[in-house]
């Protein structure tokens, strides 16, 4: 029970990733990787601050500032230098590397003495409970934000950024502009994910952001079928739904896991998983025609 | 009110697949005028319409409205006084999103898009009644995904959403061309209608020399990417449309 409870805190811990990648691949349609640098980056800044004693709400200011950072870089190589999002998402995570590091100033750091928001906010005597809690209210305020702004007036122009550019352009929307702002915003949210992991998971390292990005990918995709699936228009809805595709999909990873796979597998078949939540409709369809 | 003055525009410049669209092109076009433009392939219309919108900028020359030169201002800018309707009725419309939130974004074109909900039931109310006024009976599918409506429908709607807010010129891109008769003739007289109501100074391409013989109070023809003819509305009020058949020879 307690591993799949921990599969279930895990995956909503990732879902402000999710939120995040639904923001650049679903609603602006760019393919961005910066995704695996600014995960870790989130996750650097709040081991740093935290093993300084920083309040809990500024070391989230600082992380979301540091990922909405990352993402403006990628955002301005992309439509400034003209350079495909995809290979401007690579420079970035790539250069992330070194910084993070930097910032880290070695491999890892243990979060284990550190005043965590996990028992910050504490109110079950359990500790799962506590992160279950905690993770639960963090990503509801992420949602309703999120959806809040996406009905505003800036949030339609937004979304009809990634639908129609040039009916926006004629529409007085600078794109490039929303294409940067969504980026920061995306990249703000991945940053939180690597916040609330390197607590839960009580430490921070170089290397964990490596492959994330599919993680992130694999787990919007399943909440995409859904909510195309059921035919859901509310926005709102749609990002619950993001919810429980990454939650679906780290269900299914420790699945895996207690049917006895070797860890050292576990890249393989998220990447395996990934391939066939892809391949499977596409070969579905291209069947039925 | 619109003036292009010494208009060049050149593609692809010093390539070995380099095209003059525009030659030394200078127009005067006054307010309220409807120019109906027409010309062969190739003639420059379609760079001229992208000029004024800021699609593109002009290799030399100027373009002045109301006084002020805006040759460098971008396309989103220009909004402020351009309205524009594309050949392809996907162009002018965002798909995913319902008929309201396009109409929401079109009625904000000159004004920033801020973060509050701007859809309210007063809101909701002045679309119907916009929309109900096309005959089309849309009025009731507010909420529906405008990519589920029909091209002709699609570009109906898209000449309402360019008068939401204010607008003083109104550029119509082959607005028909993807069209059937029908729907055609129903996105032609609309236009006519908001063209006259909101006396927004026009400029309609079109390869339907009918079109272009029956709208507008001003006919220009385009060749080698210069003013061919200029007609205006006493001379196009007599000009047969079997002369203009002619003209194409």
């Amino acid at each position: 029970m307690t591993f799949y409870l921990s599969a279930l805190i895990l995956g909503l811990c990732l879902s402000a990733m999710g939120l995040g990648i639904f923001i650049t691949m679903k609603i602006f349609r760019i393919p961005d990787i910066t995704t695996d640098g600014s995960y870790t980056l989130g996750a650097a800044v709040t081991a740093i601050l935290l093993t300084a004693r920083w309040p809990l709400p500024a070391v989230i200011v600082v992380t979301m500032i540091a990922g909405a950072l990352a993402g403006v870089l990628t955002g301005l190589v992309h439509t400034r230098l003209k350079i495909d999002a995809l290979l401007a998402g690579i420079l970035v995570m790539t250069g992330l590397y070194s910084v993070n590091l930097s910032i880290l100033g070695r491999s890892n750091i243990p979060l284990i003495d550190v005043p965590t928001i996990f028992k910050a906010l504490a109110i079950f005597d359990r500790p799962i409970f506590n992160e279950l809690w905690v993770g639960l209210l963090f990503l509801s305020v992420l949602v309703a934000l999120l959806a809040y702004m996406l009905r505003t007036d800036f949030g339609l122009a937004m979304r009809a950024t990634g639908n129609s550019e040039s009916m926006t352009r004629a529409l007085g929307v600078n794109n490039d502009r929303m294409k940067i702002i969504g980026l920061a915003i995306a990249n703000a949210l991945t940053a939180l994910s690597g916040f609330l992991v390197a607590q839960y998971q009580n430490f921070t390292d170089i290397n964990m952001g490596i492959g994330i990005v599919l993680v992130g990918l694999g787990s919007v995709l399943i909440g995409d079928a859904l909510i195309q699936w059921l035919g859901i228009r509310r926005v709102w809805l749609q990002l619950v739904f993001i919810l429980i595709g990454c939650i679906l999909f780290q269900s299914v990873l420790a699945v895996a896991l207690s049917l006895g796979v070797n860890p050292n597998l576990l890249k393989l078949i998220t990447s395996v998983f990934v391939l066939a939540i892809v391949g499977i409709p596409r070969l579905a369809r291209s069947q039925q025609a | 009110m619109i003036e292009l003055s010494h208009i060049t525009k050149v593609f692809n410049r010093g390539q070995i697949n380099e095209v003059t669209a525009l030659h030394d092109l200078s127009l005067q076009i006054a307010e309220g005028e409807f120019i109906a433009l027409i010309g062969a392939n190739g003639s420059g219309k379609t760079t001229l319409l992208n000029i004024i919108s800021g699609a593109i900028r002009p290799s030399t020359g100027n373009i002045i409205i109301h006084e002020a030169d805006i040759t460098s201002l971008p396309e989103h800018k220009r909004s402020r006084w351009v309205a524009r309707v594309f050949q392809n009725p996907l162009a002018g419309t965002a798909p995913d999103l319902s008929i309201l939130d396009n109409f929401r974004l079109a009625a904000l074109r000159t004004r920033p898009k801020r973060l509050v909900i701007g859809i309210n039931e007063r809101f909701k109310t002045e679309v119907r009644d916009k929309i109900a006024g096309l005959g089309l009976g849309l009025e009731n599918k507010i909420q529906q995904p405008i990519g589920s409506l029909s091209g002709g429908q699609r570009q109906a709607l898209t000449l309402l959403m360019s008068v939401m807010d204010h607008t003083d010129i109104l550029l119509l891109d082959e607005p028909t061309a993807a069209l059937d008769p029908k729907s055609a003739e129903v996105v032609m007289q609309t236009a006519e209608r908001i063209i006259r109501e909101y006396n927004l100074t026009t400029v309609l391409i079109t390869h339907n020399l009918r079109d272009a013989h029956r709208f507008g109070n001003r006919l220009i023809q385009m060749a080698g990417g210069q003013v061919a003819r200029d007609l205006d509305t006493g001379a196009k009020g007599t000009l047969k449309l079997e002369e203009m058949y002619g003209w194409f020879g």
